[in-house]
């Protein structure tokens, strides 16, 4: 159960991800959670959307290099500690965090976590043993 | 100064145009010979054109001779022009080619004698002697820069210092605790060392320097003035290319009104680079040699790509040898980096091989008088990773592939699909923004 992610590349020049944006918006893509890397002189946009594949068609058309990714989202409880217990169990098992981003869903005492894993298929037995919520694209598109 | 003591060999370089005649003539059909007999490419190409050594009598029948070219070259890599066999050669060179291949160039010992000669008459026109200590900064290796000057000092009697490039500091300290004479690099290096002799707070009037001589790359009167003032010398300019010896194919006097060439060693000719035909004194045009004193690659007429005009008054130092301009510009697009040659389609062959994109852009810049090199990349599809991680490691690829290739080290920057120019007809490949 996993959620498709898109990563965008994007050159360090003003006014790109106003492009990005605009790219999308004009197909009607509506943007859910979104993160940024950041480096010398590019960056990634790694991005949750309700029609991944149609934006990614959208944005190659553009000539926007764009790929989907495989990522894992989890819910937590919004409170302290929930989301250090669910990385505490990946630590142990040796499982490296590519990287990650959170973001808070529209429902109260929630908050969202989007994780990329090398090891996808462990990683998604050892949160579910260790009784975290992992989202489906459904659960992630209606939040 | 005594002007016997600026010649390194008065016999020839203030020979009369009836004695340097005479000489070239002689030299000319010994190499026409040799390349006849020895050379396959360059007997084809006489019988070709239904000549044979004999219908060259003297140097004014050198414009029936069919040119060589920067190609013939890497077509019979790696050793395919020399005209001696493996016992007589004694070194081997080599510079970039257009493409992976480099160009290769060997000497016999008396070439590497002839050379050497040429570097040692570039130190006297500099005021050196054997007194001297020369300070050699070029870097050595398959580059004939600093072995050409190490050479032409020791022939001279001089003191060769091969310190080669990189670690200025360490330049500057041998500048000091040496008492170097005459410094020998690239201007750019040139520059760069005399600004760190700036910044470490070191009053360059202290120095025992007093002369520069530089090349391998193109630099304007604005370089050498400031060059001259940050190290407080004078500087003279040399030319050379591997392909013909190295440094020491000709350099200037104290007075720097063009380069001499050694004419007795290269014979040089100009000629209209569309049609072949020669051009007369003071026409801009391609600069052809013909390796007169040369016995392993007794190149004939063989096109440089550099742009320059010749002048065959006598000049007032009391040389004969004919000056050429500094060269103004190339006929192909060959760049002169950090002092090593490079031309896009190496990049370009570098690319492909890493299954990259061809479009690419290079700018070539000058930050703190050092060339740098950017090499800008677009993205596919297959390149692209939504880790850093993997990004920057495909970065640190291409940088050692390039470096590899070229012996520079390149930035290289990612930039979006198709955000390059496309061209339709000749592509723009190169941003060079160093003033020259």
């Amino acid at each position: 159960m996993t959620i498709q992610q898109i990563s965008v590349f994007v050159e360090n020049k003003p006014g790109r991800m106003a492009a990005i944006t605009a790219v999308l918006a004009a197909a009607g893509i509506d943007i859910r959670a979104l993160s940024l890397a950041d480096t010398n002189d590019f960056g990634i946009l790694r991005m949750i959307v309700d029609k991944p594949q149609q934006a990614v068609e959208c944005l190659k058309k553009a000539n926007i290099a764009a790929s989907l990714t495989e990522v894992i989202g989890l819910g937590i409880t919004d409170k302290p500690g929930e989301f250090s217990k669910a990385l505490e169990k990946l630590g142990a098992a040796g499982i490296d965090v590519e990287y990650m981003y959170a973001f808070i869903g529209r429902d109260a005492g929630k908050a969202f976590v989007i994780l990329r894993v090398k090891e996808i298929e462990r990683s998604l037995e050892i949160l579910k043993a260790g009784g975290v919520t992992i989202l489906d694209a459904k659960q992630v598109q209606s939040m | 100064m005594d002007k016997q003591a600026t010649y390194y060999e008065p016999a020839y370089e203030c020979a009369s145009r009836e004695v340097l005649h005479y000489m070239q003539s002689e030299a000319l059909r010994r190499l026409v010979k040799a390349n006849y007999e020895h050379v396959p490419l360059m007997r084809r190409r006489m019988d070709e054109m239904g000549l044979e050594p004999g219908d060259i009598e003297s140097i004014d029948d050198i414009v029936k001779l069919p040119f060589t070219v920067k190609n013939d070259l890497r077509d019979t890599y790696p050793f395919g022009m020399f005209a001696v066999g493996k016992e007589d050669l004694v070194r081997i060179h080599a510079s970039s080619g257009t493409t992976g291949k480099q160009t290769v160039v060997g000497y016999t010992a008396g070439d590497i004698h002839n050379w050497s000669r040429g570097a040692a008459r570039a130190i006297v026109a500099a005021g050196g002697s054997k007194e001297d200590l020369i300070h050699i900064s070029y870097g050595y290796g398959l580059f004939t820069g600093g072995m050409g000057l190490h050479y032409g000092a020791e022939l001279l009697g001089a003191t060769a210092l091969p310190v080669s490039t990189g670690n200025t500091k360490r330049q500057v300290q041998i500048l000091q605790d040496y008492q170097s004479d005459i410094l020998c690099c690239t201007p750019s290096y040139a520059l760069h060392i005399g600004e760190t002799i700036r910044d470490m707070g070191i009053d360059a009037q202290t120095l025992k320097l007093r002369a520069g001589i530089f090349g391998a790359e193109p630099w304007s009167d604005q370089m050498r003035k400031e060059i001259e003032k940050l190290l407080a010398i004078k500087a003279y300019d040399i030319y050379g290319l591997s392909e013909i010896a190295g440094p020491g194919v000709a350099s200037e006097c104290y007075l720097q009104q063009g380069l001499h060439i050694n004419e007795d060693l290269f014979y040089p000719e100009v000629i209209d680079p569309s049609t072949g035909e020669p051009l007369p004194d003071g026409v801009y045009g391609e600069l052809v040699f013909t390796c007169i004193g040369k016995e392993a690659l007794p190149l004939l007429r063989y096109r440089t790509r550099d742009i320059c005009m010749l002048n065959h008054s006598t000049c007032e130092c009391g040389r004969t040898l004919v000056r050429m301009s500094k060269p103004k510009g190339r006929t192909d697009d060959m760049l002169i980096i950090r002092g090593i040659n490079v031309f896009p389609s190496q990049i370009e062959s570098v690319l492909l091989e890493l299954g990259l994109d061809p479009n690419y852009l290079i700018i070539v810049d000058r930050k703190n008088n050092l060339d740098t090199m950017e090499v800008q990349v677009e993205l596919t599809d297959e390149m692209f990773s939504d880790t850093v991680r993997d990004m920057q490691s495909m970065k640190a690829r291409i940088a050692a592939a390039l470096q590899s290739t070229l012996n520079i080290s390149a930035e290289i920057k990612l930039l979006e699909p198709k955000s390059l120019p496309r061209f339709e007809g000749k592509a723009v490949r190169v941003k060079d923004n160093r003033a020259f």
